[in-house]
């Protein structure tokens, strides 16, 4: 008697594994769908079988092929203009020094716009990541308009002839309306100077089944490029950003994993996946 | 994108009309649609699991009325055990028999509790009390200057002996500030620390040092209401590093369902206190469990 070992058991086991992910009950119900039809194609036993067959498909669902590279260096005689949105509280400004730090070690010259001119010391702490690292920052008036830091922000890029601009914003919930469409006015009075290269949410790998709609709206408002996804030397997995590239096509691009200034790292699906499934590299 | 639980139920239940008891198959078909709720609401699946196996037990005892429509009834008595381990009647926060009452903050990295210690203080001191903030978080860049323009509006006294950005030892400053506060007559003492990890052996290490070194009256657990499944282990973890006596859940002026408020009272079985619903000091409201409840389902 040769009956299949893949009992009801073991399909639980990976449902259970998706679920506490953050992967979310649709993905996962359309995941574990596909994987049954495959299983009957390839005839797959075991529960070992099974699990690299969905492997597979969590690689596959993060579209492995997208590009992930960070258009973050001078073109046509101007800097590379990037602007750091998300909500309150996700990492937002500790990534702007994150990201200037790889930049200033490559040799570039960076500044970073405070545009945060809302938050408690929020321009003091973007200002205490600039010495950290080696870039310039510009700073408003407290409670000034954020729209028009970030102008000056760039401005003074251009004049000095930084290779990059990093405009950290102030953290804002998705469903607060006004403060959605500040963030619009502050992309638009920048892209004055010229386009925005690069526009990243970023997204608290903590974060459940609100990650996908915080994904939609800020890109609905600011167009997202991709995704930073922080906080993952936690405990939490961040499969929420399965949704958001399957969904939305926003592919994540660099992983926080601390609060120091060279805790940032590339995505790499196959890594990302692997931790998702409790796989020991 | 998804249907309410109720529109599920009464698609369920369509054929049920005007029958007496439910079945066990009706039973189990409604008991699917509440864990898929639960889970899109983002309560933690062993918590799913644990509630599902409770609510089973008591729709099997339940009636159904012929006269109401059954899938009401059925949300009616999810909603209720909702609101029962939710925590039933707010509770209030414990003040020391001598004071001053001391409460520290502890939670995850931007979970808010540094403008949580910026609300609690401006709330108690409209009560007639006198709290001192104390900037113990010396770790995250300006997270003292942060606490200052916060007790600056709120009008309250910080106790900020260190700069911070990596200079200073917070079990220190935390042990010293209860004498100051006692020098300078303030009754409540507000702890604010720096954002920690559960896995992080080491700062889990310096908060219970921080609270042996203060014995809070309370020791609050913040938590952003946008947490998904992680709730539970980041729960067990500072319930048995530091110690909870209370949960606040924050950012709750934002749209996720809040399904973490759920996960945390399961693992922890402390009482949320507040809710804190934006970012303005006076954004802030004790904790409704029915209010919960019915957000969690969508209602
Ligand atoms: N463990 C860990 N902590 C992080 C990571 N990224 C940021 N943090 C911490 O998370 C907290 C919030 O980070 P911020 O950079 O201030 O977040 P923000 O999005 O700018 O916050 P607001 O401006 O207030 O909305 C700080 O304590 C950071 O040190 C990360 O990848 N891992
Ligand atoms: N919308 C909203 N924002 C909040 C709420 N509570 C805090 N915030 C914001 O969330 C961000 C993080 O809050 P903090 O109080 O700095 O969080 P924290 O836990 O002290 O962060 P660390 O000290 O870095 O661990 C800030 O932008 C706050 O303004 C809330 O209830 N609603
Ligand atoms: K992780
Ligand atoms: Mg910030
Ligand atoms: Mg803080």
């Amino acid at each position: 008697l040769s009956r299949d070992r893949l009992d009801d058991e073991a399909w639980e086991d990976l449902e259970d594994s998706l679920i506490t992910a953050d992967v979310g009950v649709e993905p996962t119900r359309e995941i574990v769908e596909r994987l049954r039809e495959r299983t009957r194609v390839l005839g797959t036993r075991t529960p070992d079988e099974l699990r690299s067959l969905l492997r597979e498909e969590l690689v596959g669902a993060l579209d492995p092929k997208a590009d992930r590279s960070l258009a973050a260096t001078p073109h046509d005689g101007r800097p590379a203009v990037l602007l750091v949105v998300g909500v309150n509280g996700s990492g937002k400004t500790t990534t702007c020094g994150k990201i200037a730090r790889v930049l200033v070690a490559d040799g570039h010259t960076v500044v970073l716009g405070a545009a945060d001119t809302f938050r408690a010391a929020a321009a003091d702490q973007l200002a205490t990541w600039a010495g950290r690292v080696g870039a310039e920052v510009v700073r408003g008036r407290e409670a000034g308009d954020p729209a028009a830091v970030a102008f000056d922000a760039v401005r003074r890029g251009i004049e000095a002839g930084t290779d990059t601009v990093l405009i950290d914003t102030a953290g804002r919930l998705q469903n607060k309306v006004g403060l959605m469409d500040e963030l619009g006015k502050v992309k638009r009075v920048v892209e004055r100077h010229g386009p925005v290269d690069e526009t990243l949410l970023v997204l608290d790998a903590t974060t459940g089944q609100n990650g996908l709609t915080q994904a939609r709206v800020f890109t609905e408002v600011v167009d997202v490029t991709g995704v930073v996804l922080t906080k993952l030397d936690g405990t939490a997995k961040g499969g929420i950003v399965i949704a958001v590239q399957r969904n939305l096509g926003i592919p994540v691009k660099l992983v926080g994993l601390g609060e120091g200034p060279d805790d940032l790292a590339p995505f790499e699906p196959e890594a990302f996946v692997d931790a998702l499934l409790g796989v020991n590299a | 994108m998804f249907d309410t639980l109720s529109d599920r139920l009464n698609g369920i239940f369509t054929k049920l009309r005007g029958k007496g008891r439910l079945t066990d198959a009706d039973i189990d078909a409604t008991a699917r649609e509440i864990r898929l709720a639960l889970l899109e609401a983002d309560v933690a699946l062993p918590v799913v699991k644990a509630f599902i196996a409770s609510i089973k037990e008591r729709a099997r005892g339940a009636e159904v009325h012929g006269a109401l429509n059954p899938a009401q009834q059925v949300i009616k008595i999810v909603h209720e055990e909702l609101v029962a381990v939710l925590g039933g009647e707010t509770r209030r926060l414990q003040f020391a028999k001598q004071p001053p009452t001391v409460i520290m903050l502890a939670g995850l990295q931007g979970s808010g509790k540094t403008t949580l210690a910026g609300k609690l203080a401006r709330w108690l001191k409209a009560q007639g009390h006198q709290p001192l903030l104390v900037a113990a978080d010396l770790q995250r860049p300006n997270a003292v200057n942060q606490l200052q323009v916060l007790g600056q509006r709120a009008g309250v006294e910080v106790y900020a002996p260190e700069p911070g950005n990596g200079v200073g030892d917070p079990v220190r400053v935390a042990n010293d500030s209860i004498d100051h506060a006692r020098r300078s007559m303030r009754d409540i003492v507000i702890v604010d620390t720096a954002g920690r990890l559960g896995i992080d052996a080491e700062m889990m290490a310096q908060a219970a040092a921080i609270r042996d070194a203060v014995s809070p009256d309370e020791t609050i657990f913040v938590i952003d209401a946008m947490v998904g499944q992680d709730a539970v282990a980041t729960a067990e973890a500072f319930r048995d590093g530091v110690g909870i006596t209370g949960v606040v859940l924050s950012k709750l002026d934002g749209d996720a369902r809040g399904g973490a408020a759920l996960s945390v009272r399961y693992v922890t079985g402390q009482a949320i206190l507040f809710a804190s619903t934006g970012e303005k000091l006076e954004d802030f409201d004790v904790f409704h469990p029915d209010r919960m409840a019915s957000r969690i389902l969508g209602m």
